[in-house]
């Protein structure tokens, strides 16, 4: 701790003055912000002002109005947006939560079994799976389409049924477990992995079977692996487009939010007064998340940066 | 209302009633099978924990990227073989080599902004007092989706005839010194260099991040004794500091790669890849969901696997090796 102390205050380490760091820093946290801010103001500004009034001339002349807001939740004039966009919300819960889960509790299970559960060949296993990092989402998407549509067929053999998910929650749910498993699987290896060993000894010393030590020593000790992972996951899928745009149909049936407010994009006039508080509907969500839970959000981000 | 609620209930209730399930069938078969116990237990524990991860891998990734692979040796309905005519296509297609110029500039820009910018704010950030208030909102953005965070570039780049009222931040400073404001959509090739920024804007702080904890991780004494032997300013960094951390800022670097040649949401949210913005991976997915063409469609995925592939295993590779170290 001493050294650390004479370094910072050691002339010699400094590549810039704190001073220059000082404003070079708030300048850039500054410009970085703007954009959301204009967002966020233009979100609370009427239907007139949002076209003839700059953002930030509104804010020294504040009329504010909720009226964007109603009119993008409720509905209303606009045809797009008949039912407004508190369904396709209530999709993007339903989407996430479950495709969050999922693929957390099954890779954790996996993680566990090559971890812990030794066999022949579960090195390789683990290297194959950590190897299928590398397959982009795009390998995958039209393949999978068709088997659930179509099933899969061997010449006229039917191997597989047609599943009859597409464009059901379950039909966005599978392809977010599967592509979540290799990271997660790795990533939560590693964690479970450094578990001390002479606490599962002696738990199976004690006449655990792999299923209790899973529950009563695996699981406890992982929450904080598992809370960063699973933040990550719930970020992933609740900001994707590719996965919602390919495998749920654009109806208020089962089309996440974000994808909707996708299809907006284009549209002007009333349509943009939607678009502005549409879009802070949509990333209120994940900048909750992030303040409220940033510690595990950073190392969830960072760990899955490879994705 | 009314009818809101009514449709809503029954999401919930699927919703619910499947993590329930889900749970349900996982606690049945944890019971089941924890009764078993001599020889079997292990194999039986060993299935259960494994196999679905393995199945679903194999229905999901595996099975689903030979087909691919097989697809793009084959006709837009996929009942016949072309050999490599998809492939040729590329090579003479005009769009497609916009496409692959506009890649070009994607992975030579992007990437070197993201880590160069989060480099300098990291090391900035190490010389300033309440560093994590400027941290947290620098690295806000990676919160927001690529949808969100073009619908707020959306509005910065927002304009109006030139004898309007400018409501864009862009045409407004554009106005304020003085240049005529443009459309900036439709001027080629700077809306692509637009479209880069909002990609920057959202990357940025997780290289910052990241360098900022490999900067504080460069042990104290290292420096103070270099600074001791006179090496002070950007000597110390060149020499000392930047070789500590360089494995990390190529890593930063590599990431940026791999975003910037996936990049879809951005282009297809701004432009839908017009106005010579387009890239490969809105390309693909144009070729298959609009013009229902799934052998060129497939045969992108392969050259973005291709391209993807490398640059993937250094980055694992370099990733593992650091966390061995620490």
């Amino acid at each position: 701790m001493s050294n650390l102390k004479i370094a910072n205050h050691n002339p010699g380490r400094k590549l810039f003055s704190s001073k220059i760091a000082t404003v070079v820093v708030w300048v850039t946290t500054v410009i970085w912000t703007i954009p959301t801010l204009g967002l966020l103001v233009t979100s609370f500004k009427g239907d007139k002002d949002i076209v003839n009034e700059p953002w930030w001339v509104s804010l020294f002349n504040p009329k504010f109005t909720l009226s964007s807001y109603k009119g993008v939740l409720f509905g209303g004039d606009s045809e797009s947006l008949s039912t407004g966009i508190l369904p396709y919300f209530i999709n993007s819960i339903a989407i996430t939560l479950p495709a969050t889960i999922f693929p957390i509790v099954i890779a954790t299970m996996a993680a566990y079994a090559l971890a812990w559960i030794r066999f022949r060949g579960s090195d390789f296993i683990f290297f194959f799976i950590f190897a299928l990092q590398i397959v982009p989402l795009q390998m995958s998407l039209i393949p999978l389409l068709l088997l659930f549509t179509g099933g899969a067929h061997i010449g006229s053999v039917t191997v597989f049924p047609a599943l009859g998910i597409a464009g059901d929650f379950a039909g966005i749910w599978l392809p977010h477990t599967m592509f979540a498993l290799p990271l997660a699987i790795y990533l939560l290896h590693n964690f479970i992995a450094s578990l001390p060993r002479d606490l599962m000894e002696a738990a199976h010393v004690d006449g655990a079977n792999h299923f209790k030590v899973f529950r009563m020593i695996v699981l406890p000790l992982s929450i904080p692996g598992i809370a960063a992972i699973a933040i990550f996951q719930f970020l992933w899928v609740w900001n994707d487009l590719l996965v919602a745009l390919t495998f749920a149909s654009g109806t208020e049936e089962v089309a996440p939010i974000n994808s909707k407010l996708a299809s907006l994009v284009g549209q002007y006039g009333s349509g943009y007064t939607q678009l502005s508080a549409g879009a802070f509907i949509t990333i209120a969500v994940p900048l909750i998340v992030f303040f409220s839970l940033q510690r595990y959000f950073v190392r969830g981000l960072l760990a899955g940066s490879v994705k | 209302m009314s009818e809101f609620i009514s449709t809503t209930i029954p999401k919930f209730t699927s919703v619910f009633s499947s993590i329930g399930l889900f749970f349900l069938v996982l606690a049945v078969l944890f019971a089941i099978a924890g009764r078993a116990n001599g020889k079997k237990a292990r194999p039986i524990a060993l299935v259960i924990f494994l196999a679905p991860a393995l199945i679903l891998l194999f229905a999901g990734l595996i099975i689903p990227a030979i087909r691919t692979l097989l697809f793009s040796f084959m006709n837009p309905d996929s009942n016949g073989w072309v050999g490599f005519d998809n492939y040729y296509w590329m090579t003479q297609d005009p769009n497609i080599r916009t496409i692959m110029v506009n890649t070009i500039l994607w992975i030579l820009v992007v990437p070197i902004f993201t880590a160069a910018l989060g480099l300098l704010l990291a090391i900035m950030l190490d010389r300033i007092k309440h560093e994590s208030i400027p941290k947290s909102l620098l690295f806000m953005p990676m919160a927001i989706s690529f949808v969100g965070a073009s619908i707020i570039f959306k509005f910065v780049y927002e304009y109006n005839e030139p004898d309007e009222v400018q409501i864009g931040l862009l045409s407004t400073i554009v106005k304020f010194l003085g240049a005529t404001p443009s459309d900036w959509m439709l001027s080629k090739p700077l809306n692509t260099f637009l479209l880069m920024i909002i990609y920057v804007w959202t990357q940025m702080g997780f290289g910052m991040v990241i360098l900022s904890a490999a900067i504080k991780a460069v042990p104290s004494d290292i420096v103070e004794a270099s600074s001791l032997d006179g090496a002070s300013g950007w000597r110390l960094f060149r020499n000392i500091t930047f070789p500590m951390i360089k494995g990390t800022f190529i890593v930063v670097l590599a990431t940026g790669v791999v975003g910037a040649l996936k990049v879809f949401d951005i282009v297809r949210t701004m432009t839908g890849g017009n106005f010579s913005t387009n890239v490969l991976a809105n390309e693909m997915y144009s070729q298959v969901f609009v013009q229902f063409d799934t052998g060129k469609g497939s045969a992108l995925a392969i050259v973005l696997f291709l391209l993807v592939t490398p640059i993937l295993v250094f980055n694992i590779q370099s990733l593992r090796k650091e966390r061995a170290h620490s």
